[in-house]
Order: structure tokens, then C-alpha cells, then sequence
């Protein structure tokens, strides 16, 4: 059913006399595939980082399947439930793929702490990662150095880093950002694929994308939300169109 | 009546030390505020400066304050050349690297020092204007001392000035706070740098060069008083002149307190104040959180 | 929408660990030939230079210092110029319980030198590693001159700055004396001491734990992103770190019969650093040949022309930190890479 994974009442943040964000009440449900869109600005990455608890809110509380969680730390949500990806990349450079996608899988599952045996025994670990890049479609990059790979499949592997914690609500920040359009059709793929109970919000910038993947959309607007729907409403809404899509247009 | 005076000493003596601390690591604070870079060979142009001012008032018989200008002069112009061939290259690299290169340069000044001048300590030869006591009305005090302590003061209203009713200073201001937004407000930042950069380089000197009576000036300065300089600075917090104006007169007096009544080991307090205060306020008492 | 994922599964669960990129991670911790050649090197040496077993005996101690610095340098991305603060510690730990006759023992002495190292790198940890850059840079600083000060304060025990000598050092498994004059137990013992080092080392940086630092070191914000508690690995490498070093320490003030105030100086964080960083910060191995070309050249130049060993090593440092920020492996590296192009494992 529509299980309520994540909630903000009232969630607001300022910089000093800047008001990012105001008021913000947003709800996702299990297996959501929900955009939110917006020009620059708007914020939509502060709202991620408030959600994802990078960044404390001045005001309001952000609740995870019912529990408060406002007080809790980045590393705490993620062990309840929550993965994000970031906007630009922040990736294990110099590691290889799998290795990447190791740690974070070793994350989850407990084996981090472990300073006795060596990576190599944990074969539980090792083959599930080869198992999510072969789901990404990163398999024959799995021994590259990251910092080797073309942007867009870079991007891929910090999505694969947050799958691979398997959350209950998944966090993309812009994840076609900064990929060639030529490219950009394997982020699509990629997330088309993700499992149908994991919550998703997605922020977005290219139409192409939210068009086709989103199931709801939420306009936000310097800080508050604007306007809220299914794609096709907020395509054809007049203000909408106004402040935000007329300029672009649909891809 | 005698204690009055006796405490009077100590602090008039404290706040020359500090002022002296205050003069070599101002360009310290700055430079590091502005660019974030670790230059832990500040010390050494100190040093270097405080050598062509001794020198030149010692070997040429320059006068005090002709052997103060060139000084400054030799010193930033030495530092600008540095700059724009070692440092430069490391603007973007790791904090690692940097504290490697400037480790790299103290080696080689001091070596370069005890080769061309010897490893001897360098005395420094007081005009006679400033030497002896004057009157301060309740009291005698050395007249250098009080010249060092009015210079500071001097130095400090002026570089505050400098800083908020210069274009100039506005700009430094503006980069330290915000380095992006200052470079696409059209601030040619890394001129900005080097200017600073040579403006610092030069106060080092003069600091060198005025507390050479003081510190002493021998091949090991560079290392010796690397810590304190580190200290004010960061207690001060980067890129606060008069942050690191505060920390320098608290820090002079208090090591100048404490290597009078507890000459040995008494400078612990020292490391625990500094201790305390980087854990209460990390970006030091008067650093500001930049962007 | 999920149709394309039901032809991944028809790679069996085994054949996935037998792909390339797997393979190689599952051997990654496997001996290698040449990692043999250290140890054989130090047991060729002893036979071959018995008049420098002295000299082999600080090289073996500095290699463990300098591994211990590693640990929080190369794999933990710590930047500190206070490791000597744990140093210190383990040197007058052992030197205090010798030189007031409370404990001569030396295996047991080293691991309370440890011990002191761990209490206070714990301690320490705890409350600097909130911090960042150059306010950590200063408070490790700050650490380590307190301890020194604290050290000259109480001179009655430590002997300020002259320090404890002609310690009395009990013989190893009571039969193998510490003769100032013959320094084969010395060198023998501190041999195995750095092996047993060595291999816990060695084990870490390799277990799931070293991986979590390294991701630390290369990335931190996605390292709080995937749910790691940083700080609380941070503050257990950094112990483990000081623990070690208080070993090297120990052994220092073990092998010389002697402690003073110089174990806790800046000279002597500063050195291990540059040591470190010429061989190689974050490769295990660098340690080793930083120690080997640092101490060579120092033995060998340092004695007769002190100042242009300065100036060389001033003029090492800008030229490594403009172009050889990995050290001596580092340069390895790329040449090995020149003559074996491959893709990175």
C-alpha cells in the first residue's frame, strides 16, 4: 500500500537573512517516483541536504516512516533508510569501481569495522557489488580506476554507491547533471531499474527525464513549494509554464 | 608603590614582546585568510628580512630607518620571485604539500644564512635616539620598548585603515570572505595575492628586523618562534588583523610572565590556553566563517 | 519498466567472483615476492655490517615511527606535526619505570609504552579530531609541546633536560642482554618487535577497516553519506597510531638506555613527516624507504657538512613537494607504469 516513508512539516532553513527554504511540508510514499523541479536557486539542494541531514533546518522536522529524525546525523539516516547521490560527484577517485561500491555495500551490512580480515575474504560483499554493477551496466568497468571513467558513467557509479546501501528512500540530486546528452540515456535506464518499493525524489533540470519517470511533480520556487501534481498538470499549468517551463520548453 | 611599578614592567615589557610577535605574523594572518595556504616558512622571511636590516646598519652603517626600508623592500621583493615560481604551483594542492614546500624553504634559508653570514647570533645596534630610558611620569621605562609598543599600535590603526577605506583593502576583504563570489565580481585575485603576499613578507622583515634585540636573530630563528607565530595566527583567526594584533600582545605577555616566574616549563600554559581557546572557538576569536 | 533486469541473473552467483575486477580485489592482499626482501635485507645486514648494527637498530626504529605515522598520515589523511607527543610518551614511560627501578622487563614495558601511547592518542583524538586543517595542524602541535613542557616541569622524574640516562634494561626472555657495547640483542630485538608491528599493520590496511579509511582519506563527505561513523574510525586509527608509535618510542629509549626531552620535540615530528613523505605516505612500503634514504644520507653527509645537508634536504623537500608529492614509491610508480601500461586494479 502507500506507506509513508518521508515527511517534512513545516521543515525551513536560513542563512543569516537569506530564507532558503519556508514552511516546507512534502510528503513521499513507498514506492514514489516523485521529481521536484525549479529554476536555480530555488532550493532544491538545500531541501536534499535537509532530508538527508547535511545541513540542520532553523525550523521544522523532517520524519522517516513516522520517526522523527531531524536530530539525527547523515551517517544515522543512512542507517535507517536514507541514500542520496550528490549533485556533482563525490566518488573514491583513485579506487577501483568495485571497490567503491564495496565500501558502501560493507557499510550497510556491517563489515566496516572489521580490521582482521582482509577485503578480500568477504566474498558476501564482493559479489554483491559485481551483482549491482552488473544491474547498472558497469560490469566491464568494475577494475577501472574511477577517475578513469567518462563522466556520465562515473555518474552511474554514484548511483550505484547509494543502491548499494540499499535504502528505503533514494535521494538523486540532478543525476544527469554535467552528462553529455549522448550519455545521458544510461542514468535513465538505470533508474528505470531500480527496485518499485524504494522512494524516490528526484531533482531535475532536463524535462526528458522527469517526463518520463516521474509519477508526481513538485514545483519549488525561491524556498516554497509552488505548485504540485502529475506531470501532465504541471506541464499544462499557466503559472507553472510562467515562472519555470516556458523559458525551456519540453525536449 | 613598587609593585605598581614592578607590574608596570612586566606589562609594558609583555606588550613589546607581543607587539614584536605581531608585527612578523600580521602578513601570516592575511595571507592565510586570503589564500588558505599553510606558509610555515614565514619565520624565515622574518628572519631573512631581520638579517639585510642588522647587516645593514652593522656592515654598511645604514641608517635605522634607510636599513628598515630596505629591509622591507629586500624581503618583499625576495618573497614576490618565491611566489610567483614555487608557491604559485601549489595554490590548489593539499595542505600536505604546502607545509612540505615551506619546510623545504626554512631548510634552505637557514642554510643559506649560516653559509653566507655564519651561525653566530647577529646583534642588533640600537640607534642611540632610541636607546636608554624615558620618562613615562610614574615611571622609567626603556625607550625601545615604548617605541615598539607605539609602532604596533601604529601599524595596526594603519592596516585597519588600510582595510576598511581602501579599495584595496575591500578587495582582500571581500576575497578572504568569499573567494568565488570576489573573483566573479571581476577581483583579480591572484595579484591581489601576490601583493599582499609581499606586503606581508615585508612587515615579517620589519619584524625580524625590530626584535632582533629582542628574539635574537641567529640561522635557528626561523624554526625557534615557528610555533608562536602559528599560535597568534590561529588564536587570532586567519585573515583578522586585529585578531591576530589581540592574540600577539596576550601571547607576548604571557610567555614574557611566565619565562619570568616559571622559567622552566611555565610556556605549558601557553599550549594549554591556545589548546582551549581552538576547541571552544576553531576558527580562532576573532576568524570568520567564509563561505 | 523491469523487464530488462530478469536477463542479469543468468550469471551464476560464482561467476561473478570470477571477473577481473573481483579477482584482483580478492588477491589484493596477497604476499608478494618482493615483500619478502625488507626482512631478508635486515638479515643479510646483520651479517654483513655487524660494526653498524647500531645504526640499523635506529633505522629499524624510525621505519616503525614512520609506519605509525602512516597509519594516520596516508591512510587516515590526519595531518599532524605532533606524532612525536605519542613517541614521548612510550620512550618515558619505559625510561620512568627503568630509571626509578619499578619495572625493567622489556617485552612488558612496551606494551605498557603502547599503552601510553593509546591513552594518550585516545585522549587526544577524541577532542582534536573535531577539527580540520590548520586548527588540527596546531593543536597536534600544541599537544606535543605541553607534553614537552610537562616533561621538563617535572625534572625530579624526568631529568628535564638532560633526561634519564644509563637506563636498566632487562634482559630479553631473561637471556638476551642489552650490551651498550654489542648491540646484536638490540638490533635482533627490535627487528622482530617491527615485524610483529608490521604484520598488525599490514592486516589492517587491508581489512575492511583500512578501506573505510582510505574512503575517509579520499572522500569524507561520501563517507558520511554511506552511513560511516567517521569520527569514531578516525579516533580509533589515530589510537592504534599513537600506540605504535609509543612502541617505536619504547624502543628508542630501550636500545639507548637513555630518554630526554628530545623525544618530544618538533625537530623529531617534523623529521618522521619528511621521512614519510619522501618514501611514500599511504603506500605501507614508503616508510621503509623513506627511513632507508633519509637516515643513509643524514649518516653519511649530515656529520661532516651539516649545513649542506641542510641545504640539500630544503632543496629534496621543494622539489618533492613541486614534483614528487608520492615520494620515492610514487616515482616508482609511474615508471613501472611507463614500461607495464595495464589498467589499475
Amino acid at each position: 500500500m502507500t506507506e509513508l516513508r518521508l515527511e517534512t512539516r513545516a521543515l525551513s532553513r536560513r542563512f543569516g537573512a537569506l530564507v532558503a527554504l519556508q514552511q516546507i511540508d512534502f510528503k513521499l510514499v513507498a514506492g514514489a517516483r516523485h521529481a521536484l523541479i525549479g529554476p536555480n536557486g530555488a532550493g532544491k539542494t538545500t531541501f536534499i541536504n535537509l532530508l538527508a541531514g547535511a545541513l540542520p533546518p532553523s525550523r521544522g522536522s523532517v520524519l522517516l516512516k513516522g520517526e522523527d529524525i531531524t536530530a539525527k546525523t547523515q551517517a544515522e539516516r543512512v542507517k535507517l533508510g536514507i541514500a542520496r547521490t550528490f549533485q556533482i560527484n563525490r566518488l573514491f577517485r583513485g579506487l577501483s569501481v568495485l571497490e567503491n561500491v564495496c565500501i558502501s555495500v560493507a557499510e550497510r551490512i556491517g563489515a566496516a569495522p572489521n580490521m582482521f580480515h582482509p577485503v578480500g575474504r568477504r566474498k558476501d560483499v564482493i559479489e554483491e557489488s559485481m551483482h549491482l554493477l552488473e544491474v547498472l551496466k558497469l560490469a566491464p568497468d568494475a577494475p577501472r580506476r574511477v577517475s578513469e571513467l567518462p563522466y556520465g558513467r562515473q555518474r552511474l557509479v554514484e548511483i550505484a554507491i547509494a543502491i548499494g546501501l540499499k535504502p528505503d528512500v533514494l535521494l538523486l540530486d540532478e543525476p544527469a547533471a554535467g552528462v553529455p546528452s549522448a550519455e545521458s540515456h544510461i542514468i535513465l535506464d538505470a533508474i528505470e531499474h531500480l527496485p518499485e518499493q524504494i522512494a524516490i525524489l528526484i531533482i531535475e533540470h532536463d524535462m526528458d527525464l522527469v517526463f518520463r519517470f516521474a509519477k508526481r511533480v513538485t514545483v519549488m520556487v525561491g524556498g516554497a513549494l509552488f505548485a504540485e501534481g502529475t506531470p501532465r498538470d504541471i506541464e499544462n499549468n499557466p503559472e507553472v509554464r510562467a515562472v519555470y517551463l516556458g523559458q525551456a520548453g519540453r525536449g | 608603590m613598587n609593585a605598581a611599578i614592578d607590574f608596570a614592567s612586566i606589562i609594558l615589557g609583555g606588550l613589546a614582546a607581543g607587539t614584536v610577535l605581531f608585527i612578523v605574523s600580521v602578513g601570516l594572518s592575511v595571507t592565510m585568510g586570503l589564500m588558505g595556504f599553510v606558509n610555515l616558512a614565514h619565520g624565515a622571511f622574518a628572519m631573512f628580512g631581520g638579517y639585510i636590516i642588522v647587516l645593514a646598519m652593522n656592515r654598511a652603517h645604514f641608517g635605522f630607518a634607510a636599513a628598515l626600508a630596505l629591509g622591507f623592500a629586500g624581503t618583499a621583493a625576495l618573497s614576490v620571485i618565491l611566489e610567483q615560481s614555487l608557491y604559485r604551483r601549489l595554490y590548489r594542492a593539499g595542505e600536505l604539500d604546502q607545509v612540505l614546500l615551506t619546510i623545504g624553504l626554512i631548510l634552505i634559508f637557514m642554510a643559506t644564512l649560516t653559509i653566507l653570514v655564519g651561525p653566530q647570533s647577529q646583534p642588533l645596534q640600537l640607534p642611540p635616539e632610541l636607546g636608554g630610558q624615558i620618562n613615562l611620569g610614574f615611571m622609567q621605562y626603556r625607550t625601545y620598548s615604548i617605541f615598539l609598543i607605539a609602532v604596533g599600535l601604529l601599524i595596526v590603526v594603519a592596516i585597519w585603515l588600510a582595510f576598511e577605506r581602501t579599495r584595496i583593502g575591500a578587495q582582500i576583504r571581500a576575497t578572504v570572505d568569499n573567494r568565488r563570489m570576489a573573483e566573479s565580481l571581476g577581483i583579480n585575485v591572484d595579484r591581489l595575492f601576490t601583493i599582499t603576499f609581499a606586503f606581508g613578507s615585508g612587515m615579517a622583515a620589519l619584524g625580524g628586523g625590530l626584535g632582533a634585540e629582542f628574539l635574537g636573530l641567529d640561522p635557528q630563528y626561523a624554526l625557534k618562534y615557528l610555533v608562536y607565530f602559528l599560535i597568534a595566527v590561529s588564536v587570532g583567526g586567519l585573515g583578522s588583523v586585529v585578531g591576530v594584533y589581540y592574540a600577539s600582545l596576550l601571547l607576548g605577555t604571557l610567555d614574557f610572565v611566565l619565562k619570568l616566574y616559571l622559567p622552566k616549563g611555565g610556556t605549558i600554559f601557553i599550549y594549554v590556553l591556545t589548546i582551549l581557546v581552538l576547541l571552544w572557538r576553531p576558527r580562532g576569536l576573532f576568524g570568520r566563517k567564509s563561505a | 519498466m523491469n523487464s530488462k533486469a530478469a536477463s542479469v541473473e543468468s550469471t551464476p552467483a560464482a561467476g561473478r567472483l570470477d571477473q577481473e575486477a573481483a579477482r584482483a580485489l580478492i588477491r589484493r592482499h596477497h604476499l608478494r615476492w618482493w615483500e619478502a626482501l625488507p626482512w631478508l635485507a635486515a638479515a643479510a645486514f646483520y651479517f654483513a655490517f655487524p660494526d653498524y648494527l647500531g645504526f640499523g637498530t635506529t633505522l629499524m626504529i624510525t621505519i616503525l615511527f614512520a609506519l605509525s605515522l602512516d597509519l594516520a598520515l596516508g591512510y587516515a589523511g590526519i595531518i599532524t606535526l605532533g606524532h612525536a607527543a605519542f613517541f614521548g610518551a612510550g620512550a618515558y614511560t619505559v625510561g620512568l619505570l627503568a630509571f626509578h627501578n619499578i619495572w625493567t622487563e622489556p617485552i612488558t614495558s612496551l606494551v605498557l609504552a603502547a599503552l601510553a601511547g593509546a591513552a594518550i592518542g585516545l585522549a587526544s583524538g577524541l577532542v582534536l579530531l573535531r577539527t580540520q586543517g590548520l586548527t588540527l595542524l596546531m593543536l597536534t602541535l600544541c599537544t606535543m609541546a605541553l607534553l614537552q613542557e610537562a616533561a621538563n616541569m617535572a625534572h625530579d622524574y624526568t631529568g628535564g633536560f638532560d633526561g634519564l640516562p644509563s637506563l636498566d634494561i632487562a634482559p630479553v626472555f631473561g637471556r638476551f642482554e642489552f650490551n651498550p657495547l654489542y648491540p646484536d640483542t638490540q638490533y635482533l630485538y627490535t627487528l622482530a618487535i617491527l615485524f610483529v608491528c608490521f604484520v598488525f599493520i599490514r592486516t589492517l590496511v587491508y581489512s575492511p577497516f583500512g578501506q573505510s579509511l582510505t574512503g575517509i582519506r579520499e572522500n569524507l563527505l561520501r563517507m558520511h553519506a554511506v552511513g560511516a561513523p567517521v569520527r569514531r574510525r578516525l579516533v580509533v586509527c589515530y589510537t592504534l597510531s599513537a600506540a605504535i608509535a609509543g612502541i617505536a618510542g619504547g624502543l628508542w629509549a630501550q636500545t639507548n638506555a637513555y630518554v630526554n626531552l628530545s623525544a618530544l620535540d618538533l625537530d623529531r615530528a617534523a623529521t618522521v613527516l619528511i621521512i614519510l613523505i619522501l618514501g611514500g605516505y599511504g603506500r605501507l612500503y614508503g616508510a621503509f624507504a623513506g627511513a632507508v634514504v633519509y637516515l643513509t644520507l643524514e649518516h653519511f653527509l649530515a656529520r661532516f657538512y651539516p649545513t649542506a645537508w641542510q641545504l640539500g634536504l630544503g632543496l629534496l623537500l621543494v622539489l618533492v613537494a613541486l614534483y614528487a608529492r608520492n615520494g620515492i614509491l610514487g616515482l616508482g610508480e609511474v615508471v613501472w607504469r611507463r614500461f607495464r601500461p595495464r589498467r589499475a586494479t
